[in-house]
């Protein structure tokens, strides 16, 4: 009966969460493609340092210190899962504790630690967004949706270590009073907690008990895998391709765009006349369809911790630019053209998108005339997310689409393109030789 | 004296390196002083060497930073044909934003050189013995340095200006954001040609006062956009005359 009805919710469950997580696949195909050259052995170091190893985590020490203990305790409670799943189709318990032997105690072990040295920082950063209030869990971007966001996350991960532990202390005791159906394990955390805890109840309720804990365990298991998609916590997939698929450009390297070389080659005469074609040009990008397939899937890793954010020197001396809040609007805006597209009829489906709508709908003109492109935000993210990359991008639609930018910044292009100077200048580039 | 490449190729000798000398260089009356100390500073060690004079352009940073990839291309393309022309191999300057340029956005564009930033030059002018810098004016004094975001963050460089630094005997102090963690000086992405956006403050006045805050006399600086920025924050804050800022050449040009 409970083999039956553990098989129903985790075939629903599956559904869903396939559903969802194909839907955020296909909201990123809906980028162009990027050059994802170079060698694959380097981005694999990369993915094991930075991804699996967390080395820029470390730029901040104490997040990053606590952020481990989630982390590893999620990666750990992987194998687990796959002995919850056993259990549950076959009504098996403890299926891997036979074929594991004491290799089964060191896992185990391991998890009741991580679990709560899990339990304790998040806690921890539950405090710390909604206590203490730090200054990057609390500006405008996040008020609202985000911050319940990042603490559904934080309480579903407690109600998750409270059923390991409910589920683990009963066990304890019941191995014990029922030896040939609870196989002996060693529980580091659970010998002590389940005495505690359940110490004195007879066997039919510690079974019960130990039930409850395991379905807790289960369910909020399912709740995370359907309610991810959704969320802002993708990073715990999505920052291993994310790091993977860096771009091979160096730091200081903006992407050319061959058509405007070609352009300018012929009129010096350093090259062919460009073929002529019906269709205007688009340079830059004003929406998802004309961002990178890259820069999108940078907008599911994000995980808005903001440290980009919060070393952004616009936004610490109050402009309205913040590099966080970018990455979510890329993100809600391809979300939103995503859903439409799906529900969109077949006639609509025949022809380019539009809903009247832009990126520039969500990230203002402001925003972007802020950036001094000092790449701090670049050097922040632990992920390898290029908030700078989307503000240069949407900068180019503005100057080579639009016709338009910042006022100042005419008279410069002026004078670049006049007498190849910043500034309107009277004298010979050479006369500061004689004065 | 110094020659233009045009002048050069008049003669039989060929200069080792082209100085590139960028707007600020140029035509700013702050950064021509850099300018000057760096050639200076070349003479001294007997280095020949070559600027571009009027055949120079901007290399079209500001302009692609803003988004205008049109005319960044004009002056790129116009810059290459120059600089290829001449066969020209390896180029100085001594501004970051120039030097990111050519070194990391020409050679898509068919422009390959090798590229050094002033401070990287000098550095192994330094230790390769061609020019001894001693203590003198600035032994023992607090300096902090303010890393550009060019030359530091984007290109990795934090050591050479800082081996200079060390070499004038000098007592850094750093301030409390440096090396990865540099906080811009504002001018970066093209503001430098307009004012901030709204906001609480400007960003140089927090650099500025960030600065302050080591407890330096003097601040010494890597580019003619950060030079300017700075200066401007102290003097909003009436410290002109207190604290300095000074181009890490003329620094040096004092103590060679």
């Amino acid at each position: 009966m409970a083999s039956i009805v553990f098989i129903i919710i985790s075939g629903a469950v599956f559904f869903f969460a396939f559903k969802a997580f194909r839907e955020v696949y296909q909201n990123i195909q809906l980028g162009k493609s990027f050059d994802s050259s170079g060698k694959p052995s380097e981005r694999w170091r990369d993915v094991l340092l930075i991804a699996f190893g967390q080395k820029k985590m470390f730029d901040r020490p104490i997040a990053a210190f606590f952020h481990l203990f989630i982390y590893l305790a999620f990666l750990f409670t992987q194998v687990e899962l796959i002995e919850i799943f056993i259990d549950g189709i076959f009504g098996t318990h403890r299926f891997l504790a036979h074929y594991l032997g004491v290799f089964y105690d060191v896992i185990i072990g391991f998890i009741e630690v991580l679990s709560l040295l899990a339990l304790v920082a998040t806690v921890i950063f539950l405090a710390r967004r909604n206590l203490l209030r730090l200054p990057r869990f609390t500006k405008s971007e996040l008020l609202g949706w985000p911050q319940q966001d990042a603490n559904i996350i934080l309480l579903g991960e407690i109600l998750l270590v409270f059923g390991i532990f409910t589920m683990n202390g009963a066990d304890h005791l019941l191995q014990n009073l029922q030896p040939e159906h609870y196989p002996q394990v060693a529980l580091p955390i659970s010998h002590i907690t389940g005495p505690i805890l359940f110490g004195g109840l007879d066997v039919s309720t510690l079974q019960i008990i130990e039930r409850l804990g395991w379905w807790q365990h289960v369910l909020v298991v399912f709740g995370f895998m359907i309610y991810l998609p959704y969320s802002k916590h993708l990073h715990i997939f999505l920052a291993f391709p994310n790091v993977y698929f860096r771009p091979e450009r160096s730091r200081g390297e903006m992407e050319n765009i061959p058509t405007i070389t070609a352009e300018v080659k012929s009129m010096f005469g350093l090259g062919p006349e460009p073929a002529v074609t019906d269709e205007i040009p688009v340079f830059g990008a004003n929406d998802i369809f004309s961002l990178s397939k890259k820069n999108l899937l940078d907008a599911y890793t994000c995980t808005e911790c903001g440290r980009c954010t919060s070393v952004c020197p616009a936004n610490l001396t109050g402009k309205k630019l913040s590099p966080r809040k970018i990455m979510m609007d890329v993100r809600d805006r391809a979300t939103e053209v995503g859903k439409k597209m799906r529900t969109s009829s077949k006639a609509e489906k025949s022809e380019p998108f539009s809903d009247g709508k832009s990126l520039f709908d969500y990230i203002s003109r402001e925003e972007i005339r802020a950036c001094t492109s000092c790449n701090a935000c670049v050097e922040a993210c632990p992920v390898l997310i290029n908030p700078l990359d989307i503000i240069l991008q949407l900068r180019r639609y503005e100057v080579l689409t639009e016709s338009q930018t910042a006022e100042a910044w005419t008279p410069m292009f002026t004078s670049l393109e006049n007498q190849g100077c910043v500034w309107q200048v009277p004298q010979e580039r050479d006369a500061w030789i004689h004065s | 004296m110094i020659r233009t490449m045009s002048e050069w190729a008049g003669s039989d000798a060929q200069p080792e390196v082209l100085y590139w000398v960028g707007c600020a260089g140029s035509y700013d009356a702050r950064a021509q002083k850099v300018a000057k100390s760096f050639c200076a500073i070349l003479e001294k060690a007997g280095i020949r060497f070559a600027i571009l004079g009027q055949e120079e352009k901007c290399t079209g940073d500001p302009a692609r930073r803003a988004g205008n990839e049109f005319v960044f291309q004009m002056l790129a393309l116009q810059n290459i044909e120059t600089l290829n022309a001449y066969n020209v191999k390896t180029i100085v300057t001594a501004c970051p934003h120039c030097f990111n340029t050519l070194k990391n956005e020409y050679p898509a564009l068919g422009g390959n050189y090798e590229v050094m930033h002033h401070t990287q030059y000098l550095n192994q002018l330094f230790s390769t013995g061609k020019i001894k810098i001693s203590g003198g004016a600035f032994k023992g004094k607090k300096i902090t340095y303010h890393d550009s975001c060019y030359l530091g963050r984007v290109n990795g460089e934090y050591e050479a200006p800082r081996a200079l630094i060390e070499a004038l005997d000098a007592d850094l102090h750093e301030m409390k954001r440096s090396k990865a963690n540099g906080l811009c000086c504002g001018a970066g992405g093209a503001q430098m040609f307009k004012e901030d956006e709204p906001g609480d403050k400007r960003i140089n006045l927090e650099r500025a006062e960030e600065a302050l805050e080591s407890g330096a006399k003097v601040i010494a600086a890597n580019c003619p956009w950060c030079i300017t920025m700075l200066t401007d924050g102290l003097k909003a804050m009436d410290k002109q005359d207190e604290v300095m800022v000074y181009d890490l050449s003329e620094m040096i040009i004092q103590n060679i």
